[in-house]
């Protein structure tokens, strides 16, 4: 059977010869650019890798380990690779792994936080984190030194690094309705905003730590003053209804205003960290330094009622203190309840009396209490009163005052703290003096008084009828001899009387004596001679004058010397 | 068993491309006198191509898993998936059907493939004489199921070109699925370098 075949291959046709084709093993080419590829790729991998770290959190709420990414200004920088819980299950741990390029953030200052979609008065962030999920913030510090273990934040830090501007502490009793990233506003521009806070270490209030950007940031002077913005400051006074508020979203959300005081004042920009008191409203920020409180007690005896806690303490009627404590006290001797009024003061509030007294007192030689001071003060009649502020409420105010009718008092200047001597108020004494009116008037023997009364007036009427019986008949008489009198003097004086005739005549001799010595006269203005020579017979004026000559004595005598 | 004449016995080739027929002069680079086509009696070189290109695409195969392959994006939501976690995230989000497909195209086959290939050339190399029909049949099914593997490739190629609604919804392709790719078609080419015929050559014959 072979041998048919080989004989019948004679037949078939040669294969044609070629030129020598490509190597065949040219092949291992192909694993090899393979391996190539799976190489670059590792070694890829292996550079762009960045150091990990853990960031522990208090929960894993929103984290996403091989999603959540690490974000540095909206930049990926690394991704959460695996979130576990720590070994006493309080926080939750989540490794990070972190790129090369990010390499700077493996260091102590770094923070980071959870951006989650935050809704509040103050506005809403990381919305775009509401359907993304979200992520992880990050903020790089300024430390070189390497770290691996982080405290995430639980809420965004409001400053990050590196911003331009300044950072202040503010002293408050309490955080009000701030929270972190309040605004802070200068003449109601927001400037800043608070960047964190946390109570005292003595639990005895809190410190705010606010960031001023620049360069908003120089207004803040050595002398500026900083007020809690929050809510509406409504105030009636006399010059009517004031609403203050800075802007809408502070009445709900709250802020932080601040300004420089009114008048000279020192404008030194302030210092980075520099601390300031966060005041409750503007009206108290404004108010010239309160300095030192000092704490004063003082003892009365009346009742105080209307008298509350935070009323104020006024010295000549400037407000410089308030009242903190208000305590009853039992006094054996007298077995009575005195009220210890606990009130703290400050003197600077004074101003210039202050400060004079203060250089008198040390010029004086007197301690650092003014013990001295005080004494004589008390001495010249500084009482404490309580006043009734509102007649209507009866709410009553503490009233430092010079009462030099006081009585003098036992005072030791140098007690701590110290005991102003009290005197009663005017109140008081009003009630005091009203009652004693009452007191002398009770005394006054009205019931004596009145049947004294009773026997005059019987005296009185028995006088009355004898005048009614005796006195007044003869006064009738009298009367009508009086009118009889008079008809005689009428009857007198009527025109037809012949006194009235008489009278008549007389007048009419005396209108002509009275003519003829106008005639008189007139000669003697034009011929004054004739009072030697006597009268000339060719006188015109004669004819003028009366045909009659008055025969009478008095111008004839006159005229004739 | 008695030993059938083979055609390297007879002093005969056959062009692989026109079916020729043509004398076995033994030359190195013969070529079909009708055709062009190169003429040997087995395919030339094929254990050296078949396992450099087995090995290239189990290279390729490392970072096609690895790697992530697609990125689906919903609604702000980014998701990247590796073949592997893909086919996790239907199970557990409800369809095992689904992932069971999935991964029989995208791990069960590509592995398959690397072990049915290997198993071929090293026992075709060794002349080993186990199971003859059997490994032919392999081979026909290492052929057969080798252009279905392509599915991952295809689903991320039809989702990337219709899932595109911007934020609601978007998919994007990742270098994964180029490895992957790669792999599926690299060892296409591994299987059809390989010529079945080794299998049965025995240990007295090699090319």
């Amino acid at each position: 059977m072979t041998d048919d075949n080989k004989v019948s291959t004679d037949d078939l046709p040669e294969p044609v010869v070629q030129r020598p084709r490509i190597n065949a093993s040219l092949v291992w080419l192909v694993p090899v650019i393979a391996a190539l590829v799976g190489l670059s790729l590792v070694i890829h991998a292996w550079v762009q890798a960045g150091p990990t770290i853990d960031i522990s959190f208090q929960s894993a709420e929103g984290l996403d380990p091989g999603k959540t990414p690490v974000k540095y200004k909206s930049v990926v920088i690394g991704k959460v690779t695996t979130v576990r819980l720590s070994d006493d299950r309080t926080h939750v741990i989540a490794k990070v792994a972190l790129e090369k390029s990010a390499q700077s953030f493996a260091t102590a200052g770094s923070r980071f936080w959870v951006v989650r979609p935050r809704i509040g008065l103050g506005g809403v962030s990381g919305i775009d984190t509401l359907l993304s999920g979200a992520f992880i913030g990050a903020d790089v510090g300024q430390s070189q030194e390497p770290k691996t273990d982080f405290t995430g934040l639980e809420s965004p830090p409001s400053v990050t690094h590196g911003a331009p501007g300044k950072t202040f502490d503010l002293h408050s009793d309490d955080l009000g309705s701030l929270d972190i990233g309040s605004p802070v506003y200068y003449r109601r521009i927001q400037v800043g905003r608070v960047s964190s806070y946390h109570l005292n270490k003595d639990g005895k209030g809190v410190t705010l730590q606010i960031f001023i950007d620049a360069p908003n940031d120089q207004f803040v002077t050595t002398s500026s003053r900083f007020w809690n913005a929050s809510g509406i400051d409504v105030s009636l006074g006399a010059d009517g209804l004031k609403v203050n508020t800075q802007s809408l979203a502070t009445v709900l959300a709250g802020g932080v205003a601040f300004q420089d005081p009114p008048g000279p004042h020192e404008s030194r920009p302030a210092q980075e960290n520099d601390a300031f008191t966060l005041f409750n409203d503007r009206t108290t920020a404004m108010a010239p330094p309160d300095g030192e409180p000092k704490y004063i007690r003082m003892r009365f005896e009346q009742s105080l009622r209307g008298l509350a806690v935070d009323a104020p303490v006024e010295f000549l009627g400037v407000p410089f203190g308030r009242v903190v404590s208000i305590n009853l006290d039992f006094d054996e001797k007298t077995q009575t309840f005195p009220t210890v009024v606990g009130a703290v003061v400050y003197p600077q509030r004074l101003g210039k009396a202050h400060d004079k007294l203060v250089a008198l007192a040390r010029a004086q030689g007197d301690d650092e209490q003014m013990s001295q001071m005080m004494s004589r003060l008390v001495e010249h009649g500084l009482r404490a009163q309580a006043r009734s502020g509102n007649l209507l409420t009866g709410q009553l105010y503490i009233a430092l005052d010079f009462l030099p009718k006081a009585p003098a008092v036992a005072f030791d200047g140098t007690s701590r703290p110290l005991e102003i001597p009290t005197a009663p108020g005017d109140f008081d004494k009003i009630q005091q003096q009203v009652a004693d009116i009452v007191g002398k008037l009770q005394k006054v023997p009205f019931d004596s008084i009145g049947n004294n009364l009773n026997d005059s007036l019987a005296e009185l009427s028995r006088t009355l009828k004898q005048v009614n019986t005796g006195v007044l008949p003869e006064v009738t008489h009298t009367l009508q001899g009086a009118q009889q009198t008079l008809g005689t003097a009428n009857s007198a004086f009527a025109p037809d009387s012949p006194l009235q005739q008489n009278l008549g005549g007389t007048l009419q001799e005396l209108q002509r004596a009275a003519r003829s010595l106008r005639v008189l006269t007139d000669y003697l203005g034009a011929h004054p001679d004739a009072l030697l020579r006597g009268r000339r017979a060719d006188d015109k004026p004669a004819p003028q004058a009366t045909p009659l000559p008055p025969p009478s004595s008095a111008p004839a005598q006159g005229s004739k010397p | 068993m008695t030993r059938l004449p083979r055609a390297r016995d007879l002093g005969l080739v056959g062009c692989h491309v026109c079916r020729l027929v043509c004398r076995d002069v033994e030359a190195p680079n013969a070529a079909c006198p009708r055709c062009g086509s190169a003429l040997h009696r087995r395919k030339s070189a094929s254990y050296t191509k078949t396992w450099a290109l087995l090995i290239a695409a189990f290279f390729f195969y490392i970072p096609a898993n690895v790697l992530p392959i697609m990125r689906t994006v919903s609604l702000g939501d980014v998701d990247d998936n590796t073949i592997l976690s893909g086919v996790i995230e239907l199970w557990v989000k409800g369809s095992p059907d689904l992932a069971v497909i999935v991964f029989t195209a995208s791990i069960v086959v590509p592995v398959l493939k690397f072990f049915a290939l290997g198993l071929l050339l090293i026992s075709s190399q060794r002349g080993s004489r186990w199971a003859q029909r059997q490994r032919g049949k392999l081979y026909r099914l290492v052929e057969f199921i080798g252009y279905w593997s392509m599915l991952d490739v295809f689903v991320v190629a039809l989702l990337t070109a219709l899932v595109q609604f911007g934020f609601f919804s978007e998919v994007e392709p990742l270098p994964g699925v180029v490895f992957f790719g790669l792999t599926v078609v690299i060892t296409m080419l591994a299987s059809m370098t390989f010529d079945p015929r080794l299998i049965w050559d025995g240990r007295d014959f090699d090319d």
